[in-house]
């Protein structure tokens, strides 16, 4: 059995929980996405399946509203809101982000609902939080992460570029993980108490909460970080980490090599090659190999034979970087137990051998193209109760019938 | 931070026996414990905890220095409980025996196998305790080709795509300044371990969840991967990445733009004709009348061009009074906050930062968590636990053992 079959969520479509309605459906909830009879803007974006547009073409709606189920109400209507009271009647959680003010104004607002269904839980999502008096600012993925702290950490060494803002609107995302952890957290509680509740998440406090010693080094001692090329942003400069290969790819060599095995492991590794001679410090690999401990940082710039191991370590890693392709390099340290990655593309990362044979990539159905598409696939694995894509996206109304026919109000 | 006292804990009732440190793992508990599951943390004595390389790393509160006064340790630690156990003595697994056998869920982001090897895999805690949920976290999972491999957060996010993803175009990646699959790893097995206490609560099922960080993060890259699927259309691909650009829905002018004063910027983006409209008359050029402006697709197809325009007429503003200025048009925008402005003065993030004490640290703020539960609102009094600090209380009400045999203990080397 899915972890959350037979728990029904009302989402109320929006770009900005979408992702969290998926987390839930994929884990077996039976998410009802609501839509205007216009059908969501969101069916609007490219791209589109074979680059031909169409409001059941978009890929980003495709990837976003898997295993749901839809229905297409206009809430300004009074029949349609009747309809929508009656659905409430059976839910278990309401996911929403809709301007300020609006479920207020129709009579749909947490106050409202829970008259009708008191165990309801009511998961609000919105730029700023409820009570904020931004709440009528408009946002999007980018304004949040530039004013939530991300972009500021993340960027160039050189300053006279722009802060970035890390793509594939991880601003979103991260409101949609708090938005679900906070479904869980209470869906838990109403399995012990079988009461419901308001959640208020804020997708504006959700970034600025997840910017690691961006925050806390403001909050612990007022310092302030900054941002370097494909690294922690940090008080100082620091050395870089990434390298390019001989094939022009990237690879991230995370935290340099510090224990004796990995000094040996490496020049064993130089020799190889044919570079070792080449190698103006590799005494200093031989002296990191014989040494008994690991190099620990506090050792750095104040021991100068650390200092020269530790330095020498960086460089010849950039020497074999240049001498091998990315992949090659990541798997050789890998397996030497030098911890490192290559610079994939997602589509590259996608079509490794490591996450097919972990079966990530999902077969779905598109019955109405008359073909299968492949999906990325589960965040985690649980094997007692399993992710699934149930189904592919709702087409625009596509359940009317049979969902609003089990929950049709009484006189209708 | 919403601290009503009568309200109930989400979680209450719930022990976890936690394995879990850095950020990737500590994350995911951390939520846990603020909704009030005990959370008891096992750390090892001989190494001092140094496992968690965070444990003694700065930020620092004062000029003291040492494993109690991490500031990312305490701030990704609060409310925890922390004891320490021996698990190469006979009578340190025995007390963790104990432990598991009085708990719920284990929980744990080792290098993938080494739970296992200390005698403690998912047969032999299903065995201690039927219908526990285990919760580890690798970086590649315990199955597949590179389940031996290891990872810290900034490797995650190479092999995962999220770095490859955020630059801009004739630069090398510019990735993310921070471990952002360490926050985001925890947030999926915060979420796991939900799922999997759900589950058991509804059948008395318990379950091994194998988290890989590497295949949530690959979670995060939908569109752009059903476009390689469907389209065979590559990420990499000339002029890309190019993130602070939109990549859907067409959206321009769509960056960050610098701001007057060193190392300031506003972020701009205009959803549509709507937003553009509104934010023309405000810069109020000629250039902004020019055909090849008029709409968004003839912005996109000049947006070098554009975004040369919006940099030369926000270039000598002030952030902040601009941001005042397009919000009040109502176009979207938001200024570049460095962590003093968006922490201390953002009334955006007010109830944010709750403070918290730290028996050797003192008063401490750190990362509380962006959601108002009406019910059973999440708390943070308590700080990071130094090393065994909890040994009495943890060993004396799981273990029923005396202070004296505590004492014992540690004098043994076991704790």
């Amino acid at each position: 059995m899915s972890a959350l079959a037979g728990f029904r969520v009302i989402e109320l479509a929006s770009e900005r929980i979408a992702f969290a309605g998926k987390l839930l459906a994929d884990m077996g909830a039976d998410v009802i996405l609501v839509e205007p009879p216009g059908g969501d803007p969101a069916r609007g974006y490219p791209p589109f399946a074979d680059d031909v547009p169409g409001r059941e073409r978009s890929l980003w709606w495709w990837c976003y509203h898997t295993s749901k189920r839809g229905v297409a109400l206009d809430l300004d209507h009074p029949g349609d809101r009747e309809r929508f009271r009656a659905l409430i009647a059976s839910a278990d959680v309401v996911l929403e982000s809709e301007p300020a003010g609006r479920l207020a104004a129709l009579g749909l607002d947490y106050d409202d609902l829970k008259a009708l269904r008191p165990e309801l839980i009511f998961v609000s999502v919105t730029p700023f939080g409820r009570g904020s008096a931004n709440a009528a600012t408009p946002v999007t993925d980018l304004t949040l992460l530039a004013g939530a702290g991300p972009a500021w950490s993340c960027g160039y060494d050189d300053h006279s570029l722009p802060p970035v803002r890390g793509g594939g609107n991880q601003g979103y995302h991260t409101a949609c993980h708090f938005a679900a952890m906070s479904a869980l957290t209470a869906l838990f509680w109403r399995l012990t108490s079988g009461r419901g509740q308001f959640i208020d998440v804020s997708m504006h406090q959700a970034s600025n909460v997840t910017t690691e010693a961006a925050s806390y080094s403001w909050l612990v001692a007022r310092q302030t970080v900054q941002r370097q090329t494909g690294r922690h942003a940090a008080l100082v400069m620091t050395q870089e980490t990434q390298m390019r290969c001989k094939d022009g790819r990237w690879v991230n060599t995370g935290v340099p090599p510090r224990a004796p095995g990995d000094y040996a492991a490496i020049l064993a590794w130089l020799v190889e090659l044919g570079v070792a001679d080449d190698f103006p410090e590799r005494v200093f690999l031989e002296l990191g190999a014989a040494r008994e401990k690991p190099i620990t940082y506090d050792l750095i710039g104040v021991d100068p034979e650390a200092t020269e191991i530790f330095a020498a370590g960086r460089e010849a890693m950039a020497l074999i970087a240049a001498n091998v392709s990315a992949y090659e390099f990541f798997i050789r340290c890998q397996r030497r137990g030098v911890p490192a990655g290559v610079i994939y593309s997602p589509e590259e990362a996608f079509e490794d051998e490591h996450f097919r044979a972990r079966g990530f990539q999902v077969p779905v159905e598109h019955a109405e193209l008359g073909r299968t598409v492949r999906y990325p696939g589960a965040p985690y694995k649980l094997p007692a109760s399993p992710w699934a894509i149930s189904r592919h996206a709702p087409k625009l109304g596509e359940h009317n019938d049979e969902v609003l026919g089990e929950t049709a109000p009484q006189e209708a | 931070m919403d601290q009503r006292a009568e309200l109930p804990a989400a979680l209450a009732g719930v022990r976890v026996c936690d394995f879990c440190g850095q950020l990737a793992g500590a994350g995911a508990t951390k939520w846990l414990a603020a909704f009030g599951a005990e959370v008891i943390r096992i750390e090892d004595p001989v190494r001092q905890g140094r496992w968690d390389i965070l444990r003694g790393v700065g930020p620092y509160v004062d000029e003291r220095r040492g494993i109690e006064l991490g500031g990312g340790f305490n701030n990704h630690n609060v409310g925890k409980l922390g004891i320490t156990l021996n698990l190469r003595t006979e009578r340190g697994k025995e007390l963790l025996t104990e432990i598991i056998r009085q708990s719920d869920c284990v929980t744990e982001n080792f290098a993938a196998g080494v739970l296992d090897r200390l005698g403690f895999g998912y047969d032999r805690l299903n065995a201690i305790r039927p219908g526990i949920v285990y919760v580890s976290n690798c970086g590649f999972g315990h199955a597949g080709p590179y389940a031996a491999f290891k990872t810290w957060g900034p490797i995650v996010q190479a092999v995962s795509g999220l770095t490859f993803s955020s630059g801009l175009p004739d630069q090398p990646p510019a990735g993310w300044g921070y471990s952002y699959m360490d926050h985001t790893g925890g947030y999926y097995m915060a979420m796991a371990i939900l799922l999997a206490l759900i589950h058991r609560q509804r059948t008395g099922e318990g379950q091994w969840v194998d988290l890989a960080c590497t295949e949530a993060a690959l979670t995060l890259h939908g569109p752009a991967l059903l476009d390689w699927t469907v389209n065979v259309r590559p990420s990499r691909r000339e002029g890309q990445p190019n993130s602070n650009r939109s990549q859907s829905p067409p959206m321009a002018p769509h960056g960050i733009y610098p701001c007057a004063g060193e190392d300031e910027w506003i972020a701009i983006a205009c959803r549509d004709e709507a937003d553009w409209r509104r934010l023309a008359p405000l810069i109020g050029q000629p250039w902004t009348d020019e055909l090849g402006f008029a709409t968004v697709s003839a912005r996109i197809a000049s947006e070098d061009e554009l975004d040369a325009c919006v940099a030369a007429w926000t270039a000598p503003q002030a952030k902040f009074a601009l941001q005042r200025r397009l919000r009040e048009a109502g176009v979207p925008c938001a200024a570049v906050q460095k962590p003093g402005e968006r922490v201390d003065h953002d009334p955006d993030t007010e109830g944010l930062w709750p403070t918290v004490t730290h028996s050797a640290m003192g008063q401490v703020r750190v990362d509380g968590i962006p959601a108002r539960f009406s019910e059973t609102p999440w708390r943070m009094t308590r700080g990071a636990a130094c090393l065994g600090e909890h040994n009495e209380d943890v060993l004396g009400r799981l273990c029923g053992l005396a202070p004296a045999e505590v004492a014992a203990l540690r004098e043994e080397g076991v704790i």
